[in-house]
């Protein structure tokens, strides 16, 4: 497929300008993933982007709560977004999932009369949604806010030694209704741009979009495990270097059960899967330490010999 | 307008290469509101008379013509050919998961297996009804959402389940269950379908979902499978099929966000597989300890949410009222 470069506009006014958000950051960023959290906030800071964090947050529901609960679901999400409003601020994720669930919450409470019994439940802490907020992960606002202009101006240490391959699991792809995807076509290229501007070979295949797995891995795992093989593997013999992901649950499931496919696949894979924050930092001459690379449970000590060995 | 359809062919009973799949392109010009099958119609006829697919009533009817277009599956003549030119380029592939025929043509026998393995019609439990059975409007306008499926098999052919495990029910089959189970008519008096959910729970079943969004993406018709999915998953735990990993995943998750307003990661796949579930959790542990040595295991005490009365307070609200019958006010049964 070939990638076409989007264009984002003269933004050479907006420079110097400071740019803030309503932090969401997600359970799993300071779970299951704990290096995504730092690196983000690390990567943000450099880019000028203030992060303030959304006081007492609550998860989203991650689409689990809204199979059983849809209502309290997303009343947990219009109270982050109430609350951001409350703060003056857009909201700001880095977890592809979050943004899912939020934009589809959001997506039902333009319906006024839902958005009103949602409302009647929040309105005894003092908070009420006005259905205006647009919650977008970090991968967006580069794009679309920031300028990948702006963000190339950042880049000390382009990454052309490496192969990397997008994924960006389910979430922040389908459905696209919810999330404004006929608006912002450059969305579903967006990882692709990414990567190429950080200086990196692409790597293009057709299961970037697919799902890792993970909300089967306590239900069928043989499946979840299939999962992750296939798309590991199918990279890492198109000759990547590693996977990039904006999503820490699909991390969680391609790093971290990665040995456990492997071994179901009856071969051995040993992809490095980076958070897309991380490979980020990597470009702006940050340290694999620094990013929380030493973390991952495979080993990124090959695509850290690579960037070094020059 | 000029373009060129590449497509993905294959003759599995030929002799020569032609077995195995490869790429034909066809450069074509077609009128500007041309739908991709009126492309490859075109093609079929003008150019290459060996090329095959299936078509049949050219609006989205009969549901013949489901096949990948720039990967993605749908159906070839509702898909306008000029908004999905990709640099000159419309690529075609036959659907996936099932097998290939020739060239866009795939053999639907898994689908219709599926669509049997469900018991595709009305199942009454219970004393015969007296008189004549009229079903409220809402409950059919509901049904009429799932009903709306022509069996193009395009949600079939995206699948990420069944693109690793055949045997799942997958989303047309189980769109096809949850007709039945939402209709009032089928099941017990009250309308439930307790068979079919105890059936429905079970391995190969709606716990097998990701719920990766790709059939309500795919289907032409606003099927939205997976949301009718999710719907008998909800009917299922209802109805009191709950020992299982999927919905005590969902149990447990909902319970953790209602108690702390965030997932405690590190007592969900616990709870998920069961406490006494030893080899389960033993499964785990090779994974748990690899996570323990890298420095990335979930905080032990999980912490609540400033103001998490609030959180919980929200949690007791929104609690669904005890499940309503679903018979309608005309039910004969009275």
């Amino acid at each position: 497929m070939i990638i076409r470069p989007y264009t984002v506009g003269d933004r050479s006014h907006e420079e110097d300008k400071p740019v803030k958000y309503a932090f969401f950051p997600g359970c799993v960023s300071q779970g299951g993933a704990p290096e995504l959290y730092p690196a983000a906030r690390m990567v943000c800071d450099r880019m000028g982007i203030e992060l303030e964090e959304i006081p007492g947050w609550t998860c989203t529901g991650a689409g689990v709560i809204q199979e059983k609960n849809q209502l309290f679901g997303d009343t947990l999400n219009a109270r982050n977004f109430a609350k951001a409003e409350k703060m003056g601020l857009p909201i700001l994720t880095i977890c592809s999932t979050c943004q899912g669930v939020m934009s589809q919450a959001n997506h039902r409470m333009r319906d006024p009369e839902y958005l009103a019994e949602i409302n009647s439940h929040l309105a005894e802490e003092g908070l009420e949604y006005s259905g205006n907020s647009e919650p977008k992960h970090l991968l967006w606002i580069l794009i679309e806010d920031y300028g990948l202009d702006r963000l190339g101006s950042l880049i000390t240490r382009p990454l052309t030694e490496l192969k990397i391959a997008p994924f960006y699991g389910c979430y922040i792809v389908r459905p696209t209704e919810a999330l404004d995807i006929e608006e912002h076509p450059e969305r579903q290229q967006s990882l692709e741009m990414l990567i190429q501007l950080l200086g990196a070979t692409l790597v293009d295949f057709e299961g970037k979009t697919r799902c890792c797995g993970f909300p089967i891995l306590t239900i069928n795992q043989r499946n979840s495990m299939a999962m992750v093989g296939k798309h590991t593997s199918e990279v890492k013999d198109l000759g990547a270097d590693a996977m990039v992901t904006p999503c820490p649950l699909c991390h969680l499931n391609l790093d971290g059960f990665q040995p456990k496919a492997a071994s179901q696949a009856r071969r051995s894979i040993d992809l490095p899967i980076l958070h897309m924050p991380q490979l980020i930092g990597l470009a702006m001459g940050m340290s694999p330490n620094e990013l929380g690379l030493k973390k991952h449970i495979v080993s990124t000590g090959p695509l850290e010999v690579k960037i070094r060995g020059r | 307008m000029d373009v060129t359809i590449r497509v993905r062919r294959q003759d599995p009973e030929a002799v020569d290469e032609r077995r195995l799949p490869y790429w034909q392109d066809y450069p074509v010009t077609i009128a500007d509101n041309a739908t991709v099958l009126d492309a490859l119609i075109q093609i079929r006829e003008d150019d290459d008379g060996t090329l095959s697919l299936r078509c049949s009533c050219r609006s989205a009817i009969c549901g013949s013509c489901a096949m990948r277009i720039n990967g993605h599956a749908g159906l070839a003549c509702k898909t306008i050919a000029n908004t999905v030119i990709q640099d000159g380029v419309i690529t075609v592939e036959p659907a996936g998961v099932m097998p290939v025929v020739k060239d866009l043509v795939v053999n639907f026998d898994l689908f219709w297996e599926k669509i049997e393995a469900v018991d595709p019609y009305l199942k009454h439990i219970g004393r015969e009804p007296e008189g004549e059975y009229i079903v409220s409007n809402d409950a059919m306008l509901h049904l009429s959402s799932v009903t709306a499926c022509i069996m193009c098999g395009a949600c079939v052919s995206d699948c990420t389940v069944l693109e690793v495990d055949p045997t799942f029910l997958g989303p047309a089959a189980l769109a096809k269950a949850y007709r039945f189970t939402a209709d009032p008519r089928d099941g017990d008096d009250e309308g439930v379908s307790m068979e079919r959910l105890w059936a429905l729970s079970e391995p190969t079943g709606i716990w097998d979902c990701t719920r990766c969004n790709e059939c309500v993406q795919a289907c032409p018709k606003g099927v939205a499978p997976m949301d009718r999915i999710m719907a008998m998953r909800e009917q299922a735990i209802q109805a009191g099929y709950d020992n299982n990993n999927g919905a005590r995943h969902t149990d447990a998750f909902t319970e953790s966000v209602g108690h702390s307003g965030r997932l405690d990661e590190l007592r969900l796949p616990i709870k998920s597989v069961g406490m006494m579930n030893l080899p389960a959790l033993m499964d785990y542990m090779p994974v748990a300890f690899r996570a323990m040595r890298r420095g990335k295991m979930p905080p032990i005490a999980h912490k609540n949410v400033d103001n998490v009365e609030a959180v919980r307070r929200i949690f007791d609200r929104t609690q669904p009222e005890p499940a309503a019958p679903k018979v309608s006010n005309n039910s004969p049964f009275g």
